[in-house]
């Protein structure tokens, strides 16, 4: 009886040990994801015309990062600076090849946390960011401030006519959604029916826009829909504040959606109000999206695959597989970019259309390995 | 002592009306089961009790206080629900899946603490061997053991199980209930749960509400309501009931001819 006990006692501490092994490895592969962010920016910032070796790179970055904080207190006067002074390396890197990394680990880190976060609120794996229409509305906005310069606001810029336009009907098609699903029961089934509804509505008015207008405008619109990682800073800092705050909220959520894998019922009764949960992650998840998309173009695919790579990696656990999540999706993001840069340069091919080049063969050879059914 | 009173409750989907006027008392330390045909309203009347639906009239209250004036947390640290099934679409471990059952403990981060409740119900329902192992891969059995375990880490005075033993072949039955029963011996607890085999119930339960039509029919210890009478009127069976070691058992022979009975 003394042995049994003592034999239990064992399995049990096994079995502690076994899973804070497990819990060990998904940290793991979140800070893996971190590494390769910075591997692969700093392999991508040192492609181009003018030679900068990895390190040289790391180092101007960092010097650079150390003056705008302590000597120049704006990145814009710290770049005035080294076009005056002729500092072509280090103009190079901060105007040219940097703005679109970094708006690309932001675009990643967003698409890959909302595709995370509409996939366990909706509970259906095919879920990601534009599940519910967001990339539809955002073109149509684009669409509409390139083919009849209509817009929200009054510029002469027409970039900024898009990205004004393209967000706010980002956000016009979330809100219905949320409007609809506060109106009937705040259901999956709901939600996805009224986000095919508003697609669908939304590529009907793109397609009369451009049944209309001529073809270069055309053209311009369908480019604009693959996706592509151009940025300035002040585009940066703003997509930046936007994202920020999201984060954290969803973050707070995870073990709320944890319990809401096992179905609405058996989440009110672990005492989660599962309806206002699913809209604010709904809600939350559509701003992070609409922050970014509303100035790359909704990259497809990241949103998507990000989530799954990284549940069959890690495990559905939203604890680890949120963040994890949004750095694997900013590290494939960014290495898309890197392709995109190289593959026929010194042409940039649109980023989106890379993603899904890339992402495929990796979603593939993991479906084809992964050991247990899935879905 | 009544640990749940359930007074006058009424519900109804649209216009349909799924129970009316039921009202019943729940003892401290019971298992309660309810038993009735396909469409009685046993499932509704256990999510009213958990307030996964709302009751559009009368009352349910636990320890005297009414549950519409819990939050739904409080509720959940003093109610678990075993459901009848679910359908686990992503694929997560044994050990995540009954740490779900700590959530109306913890703040954001799980502790030791949790873990260590985790690990308690593992060995007590004896499922070492499925910790870590996938969800969506076990046998019926073993996942309804998995569901109740979730619902033993929640530390619940009163759990509720929407029939536990459906699905599964005769040994798990008598395996889960049999867990079932122990832990109610062992902890204190409360269980009302709907029964669909009625020698089971017949086994297992203190006393039975024999539910009809949204209504009761008939409440008391097994061998008071499992009568050949009272299962032709409810279930429009012609039975044999018998009796063994003071329990009744059912051998049913054929549907009754004129039943009052409605499907």
């Amino acid at each position: 009886m003394g042995n049994e006990t003592a034999s239990i006692r064992k399995e049990m501490e096994r079995l502690s040990d076994e899973y804070k092994r497990f819990v060990g490895r998904k940290i793991s592969f979140i800070v893996a994801s971190v590494l390769l962010i910075f591997i692969t920016a700093g392999v991508s910032v040192t492609l181009g015309p003018y030679d900068i070796s990895f390190i040289d790179a790391y180092s101007i970055i960092f010097q650079g990062m150390h003056d705008i904080i302590f000597r120049f207190h704006n990145i814009y006067a710290f770049i005035q600076f080294l076009d005056e002074n002729y500092m072509v390396k280090e103009w190079v890197i901060w105007q040219q090849r940097l703005p679109p990394i970094v708006m690309g680990v932001i675009a990643g880190i967003s698409l890959g946390i909302a595709g995370a976060e509409m996939q366990g609120i909706l509970r259906n794996p095919l879920a990601s960011p534009y599940t519910l229409g967001i990339s539809s509305a955002a073109v149509f906005g684009a669409a509409l401030a390139i083919i009849i310069n209509l817009s929200i606001v009054r510029a002469a810029d027409e970039r900024f006519l898009i990205v004004v336009n393209a967000f706010f009907f980002a956000i016009l098609s979330s809100s219905l959604i949320y409007g609809i699903s506060k109106m009937k029961n705040a259901t999956p089934e709901t939600m996805i029916l009224a986000g095919i509804a508003i697609t669908y509505l939304f590529m009907a008015l793109t397609q009369l826009l451009k049944y209309f207008a001529p073809a270069e405008e055309v053209k311009e619109t369908v480019v604009w829909s693959f996706g592509a990682l151009s940025a300035n800073w002040s585009e940066i800092l703003i997509s930046f504040v936007i994202v920020l705050p999201c984060v954290p909220v969803l973050m707070l959520k995870v073990w709320d959606l944890n319990v809401m894998s096992a179905g609405d019922e058996v989440a009110k009764s672990l005492g989660v109000d599962v309806e206002r949960t699913r809209q604010l992650c709904f809600f939350l998840s559509s701003f992070l999206t609409a922050g970014t998309v509303c100035f790359t173009g909704p990259i497809s695919f990241i949103g998507l695959v990000s989530p799954h790579i990284c549940r069959m990696v890690i495990g559905a656990d939203n604890r680890f597989l949120v963040p994890a999540s949004g750095l694997f999706g900013a590290a494939l993001l960014i290495a898309a970019d890197t392709v995109a840069k190289i593959v026929i340069s010194p042409v940039i091919i649109p980023v989106g259309i890379i993603t899904a080049f890339m992402g495929v063969p990796l979603f593939l050879y993991l479906i084809l390995r992964r050991s247990r059914e899935y879905w | 002592m009544v640990k749940l009173r359930i007074k006058d409750v009424e519900f109804s989907y649209g216009s349909n009306p799924v129970l009316e006027g039921v009202s019943f008392d729940v003892n401290d330390g019971e298992i309660l089961g309810i038993i009735g045909p396909n469409g009685a309203g046993k499932s509704t009347l256990l999510r009213c009790m958990n307030r996964i639906l709302k009751v559009r009239k009368g009352v349910i209250m636990i320890d005297g206080r009414n549950i519409s004036d819990f939050s739904r947390i409080e509720l959940a640290r003093i109610m678990g629900y075993v459901p009848q099934s679910t359908h686990q679409i992503f694929p997560n471990t044994v050990f995540d899946t009954i740490l779900m059952g700590r959530r109306p403990h913890l703040g954001w981060k799980c502790g030791e603490i949790d873990i260590k409740k985790v690990l308690e119900t593992i060995e007590m329902l004896n499922i070492v061997d499925l910790a870590m192992r996938d969800i969506t891969e076990l046998s019926g059995g073993q996942q309804q053991k998995v569901f109740i375990a979730r619902a033993l880490a929640q530390e619940p005075e009163v759990l509720i199980l929407d029939e536990p033993t459906s699905n599964l072949d005769i040994k798990h039955q008598l395996e889960v209930m049999n867990i079932i029963s122990k832990i109610v011996k062992e902890r204190g607890i409360t269980a009302v749960m709907a029964v669909h085999d009625l020698n089971l119930a017949s086994r297992y339960v203190d006393r039975i509400i024999m539910m009809h039509a949204g209504k009761i029919f008939a409440v008391g210890n097994p061998s008071d309501v499992l009568t050949e009478e009272n299962i032709r009127k409810v279930y429009g069976v012609e039975a044999i009931v018998g009796e063994h070691d003071g329990r009744p058992f059912i051998l049913p022979i054929r549907p009754a001819d004129t039943g009052t009975h409605d499907s």
